[in-house]
């Protein structure tokens, strides 16, 4: 797995202070993927990110990128990765030709037709103030600076958050087109479980500082099952099975929402006599929200293992 | 052949079966023909703005039910109609196909004869684009 592993975390471990942010994470991403990943504010993608990349240390723990130490990146490696930091930061006083001036002085390699491109989907002109951009053609501006070099590993930090839907379509796009190239990969975050449904391969779920989820987006989506039992009385509770992740009662139902249910887990379901089981399909929005959402103890989904 | 749709991610049908359906209606309309190729993978992935595995896994899934084939090297092909699908399998296709009708139907007042000619009526109609007059009897092979 690791030969071909972009980026490769090992036991990755970060404390601000007293504050654990990232608590053992282990992670590999192979080489042309599209990699999502999720997970809620505050939850330590950023911190993850920006120790891969080289630009925090870890506590403990390892992570290398392009098969080097991320803690020693020479700039030769550095430039073979594009990153896109989250709030698209520029020079406001500098025009969008100018922008693209100053990115291309410190690459050896701009591909100018790309970085022309780029803007041309998100309807900028080289004389425009980049000061005055809207938060969408911003984030467009960015991403050509971040695209023009043609780097091998696309790191997306959040690059969604607040564009308009045209110009999240423009990014998915963009991000399509980019791999084209069979040895390109992405590794983006975003709370847009759409935009991540539509073009990840993989998906990582961090909570809590925590791993949780390391698969692809059907495995995830069909890992998760939700069921709603009607009874003619009062429903009764739950029983505390592996992988419950969620119950609620009304009246008379009781919605269940398991994680790698077992082979026998509908037998199980019938062991408590209800009048109808009915499986619900969930969208990964709404897989997503039952996972993550109350009870943070459990890891269900690590490469497609079960975990313990 | 053209299958610009739109997906919809926020549904709860995974997108690869909605591109696998929405072949299968095109093909029951008779909109695509048998041998007529599919758009590549890539260009069908950028048009529908989805990642290329997906429409990958959508054509496999359309070979693996025998509504397309894979010509190596050329590309994939809407097959002959044949089905490779057991009686037993068939029945149970048409089986949910139906339950869901109903299920729909009560919840909107309908009686059966009213169902039953609704449905002769739309079968009707979309046999009329449907069938190709040289080979109308499509079940044999």
């Amino acid at each position: 797995m690791s030969e071909s592993a972009v980026i490769d975390i090992k036991g990755l471990t970060k404390y601000y202070g007293h504050r654990q942010i990232v608590h053992d994470v282990n992670l590999s991403v192979p080489r042309g993927c599209i990699y999502g990943f999720l997970g809620r504010n505050g939850m330590g993608k950023t911190t993850t990110i920006r120790i891969f990349l080289g630009m925090e240390e870890a506590t403990r723990g390892s992570a290398s990128v392009l098969g080097e130490d991320s803690a020693t990146l020479r700039p030769e490696t550095r430039a073979r990765i594009g990153y896109l930091p989250e709030g698209h930061h520029v020079y406001g006083w500098m025009t969008v030709k100018e922008c693209g001036q100053f990115q291309a002085s410190y690459f050896s390699s701009w591909n100018q037709d790309i970085f022309e491109s780029v803007l041309t989907h998100f309807r900028l002109t080289p004389g425009m103030k980049a000061g005055g951009l809207s938060r969408g053609q911003r984030a467009g501006l960015c991403l050509a600076l971040t695209l023009a070099p043609e780097p091998e590993l696309l790191v997306l930090d959040d690059p969604a958050l607040g564009l308009d839907p045209v110009a999240r379509r423009s990014l998915l796009q963009s991000m399509l087109y980019v791999t084209r190239q069979a040895d390109r990969t992405i590794f983006f975050s975003s709370h847009l479980l759409s935009d991540v449904e539509r073009v990840a391969d993989r998906i990582a779920v961090l909570d809590g500082s925590v791993l949780r989820a390391d698969c692809t987006v059907d495995a995830f989506r069909q890992g998760l099952r939700h069921y709603v039992l009607k009874f003619r009385e009062t429903p009764p509770s739950a029983p505390n099975w592996p992988g419950l992740l969620q119950s609620f009662r009304t009246d008379h139902e009781l919605a269940i929402t398991v994680a790698n249910p077992a082979a026998d887990f509908e037998t199980r379901l019938a062991g408590l006599q209800p009048e109808s089981i009915e499986p619900v399909e969930m969208t990964l929005e709404d897989a997503f929200i039952n996972y993550v959402g109350e009870r943070g103890e459990k890891t269900f989904f690590m490469n497609g293992k079960e975990a313990k | 052949m053209s299958l610009i749709f739109s997906v919809s991610p926020a549904s709860d049908i995974p997108i690869y079966r909605q591109i696998v359906q929405h072949v299968q209606r095109a093909m029951a309309r008779g909109h695509v023909k048998p041998g007529e190729q599919l758009p590549a993978v890539r260009s069908l992935a950028e048009d529908l703005v989805v990642n290329p595995n997906t429409v990958a896994r959508a054509y496999q899934e359309l070979i693996r039910e025998g509504l397309a084939e894979s010509r190596s090297g050329i590309g994939v092909f809407i097959s002959e109609r044949r089905q490779v699908f057991s009686r037993e399998e068939q029945v149970r296709r048409l089986g949910q196909g139906i339950d869901q009708l109903i299920h729909e139907a009560i919840l909107l007042d309908f009686s059966l004869p009213e169902i039953r000619a609704a449905l002769e009526k739309r079968w009707k109609e979309s046999q009329l684009d449907a069938v190709d007059p040289e080979n109308p009897d499509r079940r044999k092979k």
